[in-house]
């Protein structure tokens, strides 16, 4: 059995320190491009007029004459809601009015050519606001110290004698007026001041506050163009295959059998692994795709299946294996070895696809002067690196103009689908290409949610006391495929998302004898970061495991989590939270059962508690989930809860339905009818309870989807006595009721 | 050669009968606001009014709806007015990613043009799109306040 490691699907150079490095070469570059899509600094606004005459006072504030105020935004859109949060974050300090606020992206390009403005443009980790937030509302500061300075300057009065409220300017002591507008083109001339104060947070009047989305009106009208809806003149459409086991090349493909089909164009192959058909339109490429004979050489992975990497897993459970250790303290095995009892557990978490609604897709027009990508990506300069590399092209011949995505989750921070669009491209220079990924591709050819296994071990003193919890991880590690430099000493540190001594994603128990370790192995099929990444399953590890010892110990699952947790304050805040929110400490009405979870990941605190009923044994109606968030600032209350609820659907939508299993080294699932999502029929009612503390920045998107499924399985347990330590629950013969 | 009656408009479009409805909107009428999601009329992204009737137009051929009255997302606002659903959507600030709204849009105005007040129960029925960033509890609310616009 070769079960290889996916060596060959390690990035050839550091994406980051290449663009940083471009960046600094590339300074001071016009960039002189013709962009079908944009207007001369920037891609057009998100309201669509164009930028010709507007002022940019900073980097991130352009305003127009009439007022309108142009916030520029680097991290992407997905549905996540950090455009409004990070819009809300400059307008704060901006003091402008908040409803003439627009927004645009900048490209990654001009990114480059302005020694990287903007910063970080990835959006992933729950980043977007927490790693950002201090340089944008300096963004904004800065500009309104500038406006306020151009007013003074012409009224020949000092600036400490003038005032701003939603964008018009006041000289206090004769009481004249301007507004933003009339000023932005003298402020954009003036020096920027060398510091500013930032208000505290608990002044904020736009931040913080519940305010509609930006982008909403055009998702309601069809009117907004996502990655799919791009249209360029004389533009052909792609379809693509890719050796449908990873690893796999393109043996041959007998393109004589397809070349006379309606609309065909052309016949590429694309890498040593795919081929791709070009044709009028996609339905006329993918049908001719279908029909193209090809031949794959599918290698010695091909071999592989769920039962082999099953087998390669539970073997790195044996203690005599090599692991890395994350967290440890005290003599954990020593302990478990002298322990009065032991309780002991091996659970399973599978493959998983992201399964964005919008399937993959680029738009590419190349020619050998340049190479313009229009696509939904959630790292602008990611996606430009891979253009860069794929097109063999100067970073001052290349941008990328970053779309609305049809949904992320981790997925659109890879650039897979660039490169292929971009190699498509480069085989027809001068014709725009757009390629897109059938739904059966996109299954197929994910970047999966790692599979791993874990036993864990806990062990009591005579008092029922736990003395020591052993936690042993075995499977896959994301960085070693992803981002192999980011690997400690081979070990992989966010592997122990959620059960890490300290830092962002931090285990909420402290145990005398603690040991947290990771026998890594790496099958061949691809992982990527799914939203929430390690969390899920360590979450559902170490919680559902949680509820097993206070079994054991004869205890509460909430007491017995709490005389764990004295140390760990902000963890415990949240747990109680939801724990008085759900009612834990009366009973729960007739038929209903109740489970309990916490986790700490992407900086922030959460904890779920859920209300299930079950019927026959296996039919679970979800009737209620409480959350509690403690992300140390809330930017926008309504989106926080929005992410919260969604983030619950996509983890129990993983946890009862998804799944992704391996037959002859492919992935099994092809679509939505074996690869199911939750709809609004088994959608609970979701509450949110924010409580936060203040004094750092965690995330939101991420955090929560860690506890909605170990909070299910625990009330599952209280309903059922049965405890299921092995996913999807559909292979339980568990579904919703 | 087909002519579908789109919007109000009569478009002839050069593709076989058997091209799906989704792909002959998408492509040859050049309506973008339906979406491709799954192609097997699971998901529901590309959810149109054919007759009145919501059908996923993915799963509907060309020759099927040819000459029939199709209405997609861009036709939803009659006269320039926005449909009470659309109306509710903005209020209720639904959309996240926003990909499988137009999609869910039509279903529920489907859904409130045969059943003006629906129950959660008849919601629960009637509504079977798929939407991966979880909009369900907003979908929700936006139905109620719709029915009650």
């Amino acid at each position: 059995m070769n079960l290889q490691v996916n060596q060959h699907l390690m990035p050839k150079l550091n994406r980051r320190a290449f663009v940083i490095g471009t960046a600094t070469a590339g300074a001071g570059l016009a960039l002189g491009l013709d962009l079908p899509f944009g207007g001369p600094a920037v891609v057009r606004a998100a309201d669509g007029a164009p930028e010709v005459n507007a002022p940019e006072v900073n980097a991130w504030v352009v305003i127009r004459p009439d007022d309108t105020v142009v916030i520029r935004i680097a991290r992407s859109e997905m549905g996540q809601g950090t455009l409004t949060g990070l819009a809300q974050l400059v307008a704060e300090e901006l003091e402008c009015d908040w409803s003439k606020v627009t927004t645009e992206y900048p490209t990654p390009g001009q990114s480059v050519a302005r020694k990287r403005a903007w910063g970080d443009f990835s959006t992933g980790g729950s980043r977007g606001i927490r790693t950002s937030q201090d340089y944008v509302r300096k963004g904004g500061a800065t500009a309104r110290v500038m406006l306020i300075q151009a007013a003074a300057n012409e009224w020949k009065v000092p600036a400490t004698e003038c005032k701003v409220s939603n964008g018009v300017i006041t000289h206090t002591p004769s009481g004249k007026t301007t507004t933003y507008g009339k000023v932005a083109e003298a402020a954009a001339k003036l020096e920027p001041p060398a510091d500013v104060k930032l208000k505290d947070p608990k002044d904020w009047t736009i931040a913080g506050k519940g305010l509609k989305r930006l982008d909403t009106v055009d998702k309601t009208t069809g009117k907004m163009t996502y990655g799919i809806d791009v249209k360029l003149p004389g533009m052909l459409n792609a379809a693509i295959k890719d050796c449908p086991v990873f690893g796999g090349k393109v043996k041959s493909f007998d393109e004589a059998k397809i070349s006379g089909m309606k609309g065909v164009k052309k016949v590429v192959p694309v890498g040593d692994s795919a081929v791709a058909v070009v044709a009028d339109t996609w339905w006329h490429a993918k049908t001719a795709l279908d029909a193209l004979p090809i031949v794959w050489d599918e290698g010695d992975n091909a071999k592989v299946s769920s039962e082999t990497i099953a087998k390669w897993l539970a073997e790195g459970l044996d203690n005599a294996q090599p692991a890395y250790i994350g967290n440890q303290n005290g003599d954990a095995k020593a302990a478990i070895a002298g322990a009065a009892k032991k309780v002991e557990a091996v659970y399973s978490y599978p493959y998983q696809n992201h399964a964005t609604m919008e399937p993959m897709n680029a738009t590419v027009l190349y020619t050998p002067q340049k190479c313009e990508v229009w696509c939904g990506t959630q790292n602008g300069e990611a996606a430009f690196a891979a253009a860069l590399e794929a097109s063999g092209l100067p970073a001052d011949k290349v941008d990328v103009h970053k779309l609305m995505l049809g949904g992320g989750f981790g997925r659109r921070g890879m650039t897979d689908y660039v490169r292929q669009a971009v190699a498509i491209a480069k085989q027809m220079p001068g014709t725009p290409i757009k390629l897109l990924w059938s739904r059966e591709e996109d299954m197929q050819h994910g970047k999966y949610h790692p599979i791993t296994q874990c036993k864990l071990t806990g062990a009591f003193d005579a008092d029922n006391n736990l003395v020591a919890l052993h936690y042993r991880l075995s499977g896959q590690s994301i960085l070693f495929s992803v981002r192999p430099e980011a690997l400690q000493n081979g070990m992989d540190p966010a592997a122990f998302q959620g059960v890490a001594q300290s830092g962002e994603a931090a285990i909420g128990y402290s145990v005398p004898n603690l040991l947290v370790e990771h026998s890594m192995r790496n099958p061949h099929v691809p992982p990527g970061f799914w939203r929430g990444v390690n969390v899920n399953h360590n979450a559902i590890y170490m919680e559902c495991f949680m509820d097993e010892l206070a079994l054991a110990a004869g205890q509460d699952p909430l007491e017995f989590r709490r005389k764990l947790m004295g140390k760990n304050p902000k963890h415990l805040a949240v747990l109680n939270a939801v724990a008085e929110k759900i009612g834990w400490s009366t009973p729960a009405p007739k038929g209903i059962s109740r489970g309990i979870a916490q986790v700490m990941g992407y900086g922030s605190y959460v904890a779920g508690a859920a209300e299930i009923s079950v019927t026959d044994g296996s039919k679970i109606k979800v009737h209620r989930i409480v959350a509690s968030t403690d992300p140390g600032y809330v930017v926008n209350p309504a989106q926080v809860e929005r992410q919260i609820a969604g983030s619950f659907v996509y983890g129990l939508s993983a946890l009862f339905y998804g799944g992704c299993t391996v037959k002859d080294g492919r992935i099994e699932q092809t679509n939505f009818d074996t690869y199911n999502s939750m709809r609004i029929n088994e959608m609970p009612k979701v509450e949110s309870v924010m409580v936060p503390s203040g004094g750092f920045w965690g995330g939101v998107g991420e955090p929560t989807i860690g506890v909605a499924a170990p909070a299910v399985l625990n009330a599952y347990f209280a309903a059922t006595g049965k405890r299921i330590r092995s996913f999807p629950l559909r292979n339980q013969n568990i579904s919703f009721a | 050669m087909a002519n579908l009656k789109i919007n109000g408009k009569t478009i002839t479009v050069d593709v076989e009968d058997d091209t799906p409805l989704l792909w002959a909107i998408r492509e040859n009428v050049g309506l973008t606001g339906t979406k491709y999601g799954c192609g097997i009329a699971q998901c529901g992204a590309c959810t149109v009014h054919v007759d009145g009737v919501a059908m996923r137009s993915c799963g509907v051929t060309v020759g099927e709806t040819a000459g029939k009255d199709i209405t997609t997302i861009e036709g939803l606002a009659a006269g320039g007015v926005m449909h009470k659903v659309q109306l509710a959507w903005i209020a209720n600030d639904v959309p996240q990613c926003g990909y499988c709204q137009s999609g869910m849009i039509m279903a529920v105005a489907a859904l409130l043009k045969e059943n003006p007040k629906p129950s959660d129960d008849d919601i629960n029925d009637a509504i079977t799109n798929i939407c991966r960033c979880g909009t369900f509890q907003q979908v929700r609310e936006a139905i109620h306040a719709a029915a009650n616009a």
